[in-house]
């Protein structure tokens, strides 16, 4: 176990230089950057050459390269040009990556409590009126891009209604004391309850959306796994020794049910940090899918490198942790 | 082992919940639940206003931007500022406008007990402390972020011959005479530039102001740039990044009018819709530029579109290095004739824009008001054609995407109405279209186009700030110097710029703006837009101003 563990995270490691690489590159090749981006109108050709050569912007690409790496291996990746002008853009990610974890967790929740029970219920009831309505919920939920369902949840339920507020993680003249970064935590942690309401009330919404993706295809799996199970012989075979319901579901459907429901969830991280992009968009939420719109839009590459890097990593690391669930689950795996 | 599966992770949770408890302590002050208000006797409530973006740090010195400006403007004064509403000085930090005989040597009268908010005093050697500190920067300032001082200035320490600034006198408590190496029309109005605002001397020095460091795609500012200390109505509480708001609060020492505020909130939100959902919801209680085609809507729901006066011009630059044929008068004065800007301006523009006469708004002392816009004359422009030989002639126009400017709201359509208009009078265009940083500046600056859109809103009121800006130099965007009279466009700009007699001066710039017009037209002045901001229905005190120096410290939020 350990061993795998340790060659996965080699893997990473090789993953992220690679990729810092190629990045690196396709930012130099694109057009425009810093340069134009601190100038504006107030470009010249003089002024642009000053401070490209301020910057060592005109120096040969191995040479930029190479300090980059110099400069990363120390831990330094390079001051922000756009999102956080100034702080070193690992600290954009770092300030930021709370938020989005935030509202990950919130939205995978909110799809594995609503999912998981759904797909279960639909597939113990095949072809009643539960499983047939939450089937086309579910497709509802595929097919209305997030984009669109962020939209529609913000105008209703926080600009006509006033439910809910429409932007941001909290409301800004609550006085909140600041722990972990993560707001609803901090509120908790802190004993501020009002601080943290208000992060959760900032939260549901954005969470809403983001979760309609995981949702719809967790209870599909569920639903289409769990109608596979209870033809299985061991279920019969329960059945016969006279177990009681309430074992036959827990140990024996819905254990065996689940291995690709876990699979599922862990896939479903890298289609959640591309959902986060446009439901953080929306809901001007200030957190790593936020940062990297703004990041593309004013050509922030130290930032970009960062988002991406880490969003290669974190993907790794859920995968990982995916399969160690799934040993946990299946003591097939465990034996290996 | 099967226990400690199970349990293993519940003990984890508990003990990384109690360790974070245990240092978690709350920072509210005791005894103000909710803390809306400060605390404070009267409460004048807070008004968060809605930021497009965020301001890129809080010292305005290594700032060219809106955002910053917005912020670091109700925090910090000037020796002078902007009359509320317009584009003419007055005296702030100073008691009286500056005086001076021969225009190199000046005289400041100083306001008297007036402190920063960390309670330094402010006198003639804070101003010098601070002047000596905007003088003496490294290489890697000079070359980027001390952008405002290189441009009006033109030098820095290192080459202290070469600089407009020469030195700072205290010559009293509260007198201090500020010597130029020459005359120019940029000084005094340039102090009005938020870049130029007073800092705390002990702050600068205790936030090492002046180390700033290029690294990588950006520069790397000190601690100064994160603890902003001046003179103004509002005081620095806190910039939150993880929820993206900065907080003032009301400088009760402040010298004069004090805020009617308790706090002030920017909340960065970087969606245009987002904003106006926000001010609907009445979470926010304004936000700057809204789009043109919105006003009308937000004005029907009961917001207040407040329009400024229009300091900008969007023109039509012309390369006659990349076509051969733009270097012909007629071939240029062709190219104006075709254009029905008065359609433009009433179809693509906001309510307010007009026609522009010349490189400049009409509020710049300098500016012609004997010049007529080129008429649109579809007749004229090919008959001026034929004449330069040049008839169905091509143009690369090119328009950048990705972008809004104040002068420019929307710059597809606008480029898509100046072509139609070219092309009725028979140019072939050929159009492109770059993002704006992805190919439209750094296109423009490598002289990569015919013609092209793009504007400029000025930083101070002085005729140089445009036309100086735009033709003077060997090597300006419009390439003036392959043509006969581009030297002496430019050594007559740099002889006015230092007339210190301002009828003069004056006289001279309206004389070198028909010039431009008539005789040069290096390019073509195209029209004058109002940006706007909007704010709720019961916000008082905002007046809009030309150069976007809105100041707060007037503002009331629910008429309190």
């Amino acid at each position: 176990m350990l061993r795998f563990i340790v060659r996965r995270l080699i893997q990473m490691a090789g993953v992220v230089v690679v990729l810092s690489l190629l990045l690196f590159l396709w930012f130099k090749a694109l057009p425009g950057g810093t340069v134009s981006a601190m100038l504006g109108e107030r470009a010249t050709p003089e002024r642009r050459r000053e401070l490209e050569q301020a910057l060592g912007l005109d120096q040969p690409l191995w040479v930029q390269y190479w300090n980059y790496i110099k400069r990363v291996a120390t831990g330094n990746f390079g001051p922000s040009n756009g999102v956080l002008p100034g702080r070193d853009a690992f600290e954009v990610f770092l300030s930021r990556f709370p938020a989005t974890i935030e509202l990950a967790t919130l939205a995978i929740l909110i799809a594995v409590l609503i999912g998981i029970p759904l797909g279960y219920f639909a597939a113990r009831r095949r072809d009643s009126w539960i499983d047939n309505l939450s089937v086309m919920g579910s497709l509802v939920g595929v097919a209305v891009p997030v984009f669109f369902l962020a939209f529609m949840l913000k105008h209703w339920f926080a600009v006509e209604l006033n439910w809910l507020p429409v932007s941001g993680r909290q409301d800004p003249t609550m006085d909140a004391t600041r722990v972990t970064g993560f707001f609803v935590l901090d509120g908790i942690l802190t004993q501020e309850w009002d601080a943290a309401w208000d992060a959760l009330k900032h939260l549901i919404l954005p969470a809403l959306a983001l979760a309609s993706i995981p949702f719809a295809v967790i209870f599909r799996i569920t639903r289409a796994s769990v109608l596979d199970v209870v033809e299985e012989d061991y279920v019969r075979t329960a059945n016969a020794k006279g177990l009681t319901s309430r074992i036959i579901r827990g140990r024996h459907i819905l254990r065996n049910a689940l291995l690709p429901v876990v699979t599922t969830i862990g896939l479903q991280t890298g289609a959640l940090l591309a959902g986060a992009v446009l439901t953080e968009r929306v809901f001007s939420y200030t957190g790593i899918g936020q940062a990297l719109a703004i990041a593309i839009e004013v050509k922030d590459y130290p930032v970009l490198q960062v988002l991406i890097m880490a969003a290669a990593a974190v993907y790794v690391v859920v995968n990982l942790l995916v399969d160690i669930t799934y040993a946990i689950i299946d003591p097939r795996i465990r034996t290996r | 082992m099967k226990f400690f599966r199970k349990a293993a992770p519940v003990a984890m949770l508990a003990t990384v919940a109690l360790t974070l408890g245990a240092c978690a302590q709350s920072e509210r002050d005791a005894g103000t639940p909710g803390a809306t208000n400060g605390g404070g006797a009267a409460s004048g409530g807070t008004l968060t206003f809605g930021a497009a973006g965020a301001p890129k740090l809080f010292d305005p010195f290594y700032a060219t931007d809106g955002e910053t400006f917005r912020v670091t403007r109700q925090m910090f004064d000037g020796l002078l500022q902007l009359k509320p509403g317009t584009a003419d000085l007055e005296p702030a930090l100073a008691t009286d406008m500056p005086t001076s005989s021969d225009g190199t040597t000046w005289e400041f009268k100083l306001r008297e007990g007036v402190k920063f908010s960390d309670g330094e005093a402010f006198n003639a050697a804070a101003v010098c402390s601070n002047f000596e500190r905007m003088f003496d920067q490294n290489a890697d300032a000079q070359k980027g972020p001390a952008d405002y001082w290189s441009y009006t200035m033109g030098a820095f320490k290192d080459k202290a011959a070469d600089s407009l600034y020469k030195s700072c006198e205290a010559k009293d408590e509260t007198t201090v005479v500020i010597a130029l190496n020459r005359v120019s029309s940029a000084w005094p109005a340039m102090l009005a530039l938020p870049s130029f605002s007073m800092q705390s001397p002990k702050a600068l020095t205790e936030g090492k102001a002046n180390d700033v460091k290029a690294q990588g795609e950006g520069f790397v500012y000190p601690a100064n740039s994160q603890n902003p200390v001046g003179t103004g109505p509002f005081k620095f509480e806190k910039y939150d990044q993880a929820n993206g708001t900065v907080t003032l609060a009301r400088n009760d020492d402040y010298w004069g009018a004090k805020a009617k505020l308790d706090k002030l909130v920017f909340k960065i939100v970087p969606d245009e819709s987002t904003r106006r959902q926000e001010l609907k919801a009445g979470s926010i209680q304004g936000y700057d530029l809204p789009n043109p085609v919105d006003w009308k809507g937000l004005e029907d729901e009961g917001n207040q579109v407040l329009v400024r006066p229009a300091f900008n011009i969007l023109y039509m630059g012309l390369n006659p290095e990349k076509n051969p044929k733009l270097k012909d008068l007629k071939v240029r004065q062709a190219l104006y004739h075709a254009l029905n800007r008065e359609q433009l301006v009433q179809t693509q523009l906001p309510e307010g824009a007009a026609v522009a006469t010349q490189f400049m708004p009409d509020t710049v002392a300098g500016y012609n008001k004997d010049l007529q816009p080129y008429a649109y004359d579809v007749e004229k422009a090919k008959s001026l054609l034929k004449e330069a030989g040049a008839e169905g002639m091509t143009l690369n126009f090119a328009y950048p995407t990705e972008v809004s400017r104040p002068y420019m709201p929307n710059p597809q359509k606008i480029a898509e109405a100046l072509r139609t208009d070219f092309e009725a009078a028979g140019i072939k265009v050929n159009f492109t279209a770059k993002p704006w940083n992805g190919g439209y500046l750094d296109g423009i600056d490598a002289g990569s186009f015919d013609a092209w859109i793009i504007g400029w809103t000025g930083d101070y009121n002085a005729a140089d700030n445009f036309i100086g800006t735009f033709f003077k130099g060997e090597n300006n965007d419009f390439h003036t110097y392959v043509q006969d009279w581009g030297k002496t466009l430019n050594d007559d700009l740099v002889a006015a710029d230092s007339i210190p007699d301002e009828a003069e001066r004056t006289a001279a710039y309206e004389k070198l703006n028909q010039q431009i017009m008539e005789e040069y037209l290096p390019g073509l002045a195209l029209t004058h837009s109002p940006p706007a901001l909007v704010v709720g229905p019961d916000v008082e005190g905002i007046v809009a101003s030309p150069m976007t120096a809105e100041e707060f410290n007037t503002a009331s939020v629910g008429g309190k």
